[in-house]
């Protein structure tokens, strides 16, 4: 059987399908067309700094995937992998984080501050993670946070409390290197919470050895209304393998990425597959977008890809695929709970600061009301975050949790940005100040499937 | 260790409160909606019977006067956390509130002016006042939520204070044993020289002027009472009778940092309430969330449910950190104002929206969510308004004193 690709509807430029250019239109668009055109660029007559930049920030900009390391089969399929426990509920009502919590949340942050702060905005524009960020994300063991200790990681219970933490504190640095910094870490969670002997053995020493490849968790498709639990990829069954089609968008990392989980519907429930970015039929598209623009995101494109056995992850009754989905979401959460700290602290010293009708604009209750309103919704998206996490934690179900966490912070996690910006008035508008970043980042979460698992 | 669940050790109170919510308070509460100003006979029972767990000690503390924070002895040093009296309160006021508001403000000896005693009083007023029914009473006609501005006075005139002034608003007024009552030592030393004073009732110069005809919690009353020449012994003056000028206001108004957590519990239970019900009819009318899907690709009756129970469940841990932070000697200021400005507004929001989604069942007098979106209006206005939380987050995260930020 053949089927290609879901088509990918051309961007109209946001114009609605029932308003057609009149002759004029017609005209002024041409004209566009040609002051954009590549031609201008061959001729010398932009800046060679730009063209660097060029084709990571060009919409539809297409590579093959990277050729990458060849993963050499190891371990036995099926046989019993490596889990690590729940941790245990102590039966107390607590919101202070463990020792180790609190020691890789210091480390985090300092990561955050001293590293992601001062290379976002170029990272932003570039559309790309600096190396030093990316290497000193390896150092301080991010891939391997959600790894068993027995196989070479650093987790001895369950992550995911520790894994939200962590991705709040790098949020408050950026959130758009947050994702490239953990992208590789969802995938190694993944193979740790799922794999099976096979698969762990084959994948996961390369995440924790010194060359950690970049690799992503693929779950959004790109269309309205777009529902996880729906793939419009899909899987079929090969002999004792897998024929995958489709589209997955919004990818981190995608173009340097060697190892993807893709969600692809198998005979109707929805599952994980491992595509390495070597399989013919792999096919990588930039995907700049609004926010979060230095994860390099990008479109994977899926042209009748044969995976062999090993392709599938977890279960095919939708069961892994259901996991995966919440708890990547409840990373985004933690990714917009540090991100709109770091408006509020961003916002605090600039409104008692600004000066207007002679004196400080924070002696005034609007603007006032708006920070207290940040910091009242902000600490409400963190702790519905945090119980959602400790749930997952502790092994207790949470989807409900998951979904509270996620709607919360979605809606005010976006209302935060945005009173960001307007706290600064015509100086949040312009890239003087990252509130700008910080706005158009919000809006990822309610968008994002994948990319992050905690 | 991070975790949110309700603790092991409170989940019989819980329980327990949840019986006595469904009950007792349920099928009284349309009753006393409709009788205003009758006393809830009711109550006296299950009030023996509150009694009886408090002496056996299986209520963990909880009740109005379950704020008292313990002094820590110095000696005793353990980083270990407390679950107590805060939480153990505020939970069982969540499943109070769940039952109905009107009746736990009329609980026999739970009073507002209870937390008020608990939170300020000395040993000795402590025992001296234990048993006894306390309302509270600070409001006055020309002053609400500028509460530095009470003129009540209380002048000192040998071994008493003599008390006059007119105080509006008096949760439980004509029921209680008991009013605590907000007055000026002297007007011209502003916030620093307003002291609470326990006045029992049948003092002379003390009346009961008016009970209030109210929009919600009708089954509570809501007096007026009026203070002339009321003399009450001196020793009834909570906490300290110096006026420190450079203490201000904080003495009295240690006990709002108490107090909102209550308050904001009782808005998380009656939004459960409406929660709950609005849930099962929409159920019935087919509709159901599924928690993995996202919102809009589901029915706006489920998009709306959702959202509103993702801000339910935001008041509710607020609600729980406030407590918590109290139960472990934390300063919790900045946290009880956030738990009551974010719970009081999602209790108006929840239990109007229900009726919304409810349609002429959520409006008519056949089910309680008319009612419960008609009691919740109150928790958003007493023990500080809105704007007063608000005001009070914002001063904590800017930095900014009352004369800066007005």
């Amino acid at each position: 059987m053949v089927t290609t690709p879901t088509p990918v509807p051309k961007s109209r430029h946001g114009v609605a399908s029932s308003d057609r250019p009149d002759p004029i239109g017609f005209a002024v668009s041409m004209l566009n067309r040609l002051a954009g055109t590549e031609v201008l660029d061959r001729l010398g007559l932009r800046k060679q700094t730009e063209r660097a930049v060029f084709e990571t920030t060009r919409a539809g900009f297409r590579t093959l995937g990277k050729v990458g390391r060849t993963f050499g089969r190891k371990g036995r399929p099926g046989g019993s992998a490596v889990r690590v426990p729940s941790s245990a509920e102590k039966g107390l009502f607590d919101l202070t984080p463990t020792e180790d919590e609190q020691m890789l949340v210091d480390v985090v942050g300092e990561l955050a501050v001293e590293v992601l702060r001062p290379a976002a905005e170029e990272a932003d524009e570039a559309c790309a993670a600096p190396e030093e960020a990316l290497r000193a994300s390896l150092e301080v063991g991010l891939p391997i946070l959600g790894v068993p200790e027995e196989l070479e990681g650093i987790s001895t219970e369950r992550s995911a409390m520790a894994g939200t933490l962590v991705a709040e504190a790098l949020a408050k640095g950026d959130m758009g290197l947050a994702v490239a910094c953990l992208a590789p870490g969802a995938v190694a969670t993944a193979l740790s919470l799922w794999g099976d002997d096979e698969q762990q053995s084959t994948y996961l020493p390369a995440f924790t050895g010194d060359d950690v490849p970049a690799a992503a968790l693929a779950l959004t498709e790109p269309r309205p209304l777009f529902d996880a639990l729906q793939p419009q990829t899909t899987a079929t069954r090969d002999g004792d393998g897998f024929v995958l089609r489709g589209v997955k968008s919004m990818v981190p990392r995608a173009a340097d990425a060697e190892l993807f989980v893709v969600g692809a519907m198998l005979e109707g429930s929805p599952a994980l597959f491992l595509v390495e970015s070597s399989a013919e039929g792999v096919t990588v598209e930039s995907e700049p977008s609004m926010g979060v623009r230095a994860a390099a995101l990008g479109r994977l494109l899926l042209e009748d890809v044969e995976l062999g056995s090993i392709a599938l992850l977890g279960d095919d009754r939708g069961e892994a695929y259901r996991d995966a989905v919440r708890l990547a979401r409840l990373g985004w959460c933690a990714l917009a709970v540090g991100t709109a700290q770091a408006v509020l602290d961003y916002v605090i010293p600039y409104v008692n600061e600004r000066q207007a009708f002679g004196e400080p604009i924070s002696n005034r209750q609007s603007v006032a009301f708006m920070v207290a309103d940040i910091g009242i919704e902000l600490q409400a998206m963190r702790l519905v975050t945090y119980r959602a996490a400790s749930r997952a934690a502790q092994g207790k179900p949470f989807a409900r949790e998951v979904a509270l966490a996620h709607s919360l912070c979605t809606e005010k996690g976006m209302q935060i940005g945005n009173d960001g910006v307007q706290l600064l008035g015509g100086h949040g508008f312009v890239k003087e100040h990252p509130v700008e970043r910080w706005y158009r980042d919000l809006r990822a979460i309610g968008v994002m499937e994948g990319g992050v698992l905690v | 260790m991070i975790n949110l669940e309700t603790p092991q050790k409170f989940r019989p109170l819980v329980s327990q409160a949840h019986q006595v919510a469904m009950n007792l308070l349920r099928p009284n509460s349309r009753k006393y909606d409709q009788l205003e100003h009758e006393y809830p006979r009711e109550l006296d029972m299950l009030a023996a019977m509150i009694d009886g767990l408090s002496d056996s000690n299986a209520a963990s503390g909880a009740g109005a006067s379950g704020v008292r924070r313990e002094d820590g002895t110095s000696d005793r040093e353990d980083a270990a956390t407390r679950n107590g009296a805060n939480l153990a309160s505020v939970l069982s006021i969540m499943e109070m509130c769940w039952g109905d508001v009107g009746l736990l403000l009329s609980m026999p000896r739970q009073g507002l002016g209870n937390s008020a005693i608990a939170s300020v009083a000395n040993e000795e007023q402590h025992e001296r006042f234990d048993g006894l029914w306390a309302s509270m009473a600070i409001t006055e006609p020309g002053t609400g939520s500028d509460s530095a501005n009470i003129t009540t006075t209380a002048v000192l005139d040998g071994d008493h204070y003599v008390l006059n002034g007119e105080k509006i608003f008096v949760t439980a007024g004509q029921r209680s044993d008991a009013v605590v009552v907000w007055a000026t030592l002297d007007k011209g030393l502003g916030r620093a020289a307003i002291k609470s004073f326990v006045v029992p009732k049948g003092t002379p110069g003390l009346t009961v002027e008016r009970l209030e005809k109210k929009l919600g919690i009708r089954a509570s009353d809501t007096a007026t009472i009026r203070f002339e020449d009321c003399r009450v012994p001196k020793e009834n003056l909570l906490g300290s009778p110096e006026i420190d000028v450079k203490q201000g206001f904080a003495g009295a108004m240690a006990t709002f940092d108490n107090t909102r957590p209550l308050v904001a519990a009782m808005a998380v239970g009656v939004a459960r309430a409406s929660l709950e019900l609005t849930r099962d009819l929409l159920v019935e009318a087919g509709v159901e969330i599924d928690y993995d899907r996202p919102a809009q690709t589901q029915s706006a009756a489920a998009a709306r449910l959702l959202q509103l129970e993702a801000d339910w469940e935001a008041a509710y841990l607020l609600t729980l950190q406030a407590a918590w932070m109290a139960d472990n000697r934390k300063p919790n200021s900045l946290e009880a104002s956030m738990a009551k400005a974010k719970a009081g507004r999602t209790g108006s929001d929840i239990t109007l929206r229900c009726v919304e989604l409810a349609g002429s069942l959520g409006y008519s007098e056949h089910e309680l969510l008319e009612k419960w979106a008609r009691d919740s209006k109150i928790l958003d206005i007493f023990e500080g308004t809105q704007q007063i939380q608000q005001l009070i987050v914002a001063r904590r995260l800017l930095g900014k004193s009352s004369a800066e930020l007005k």
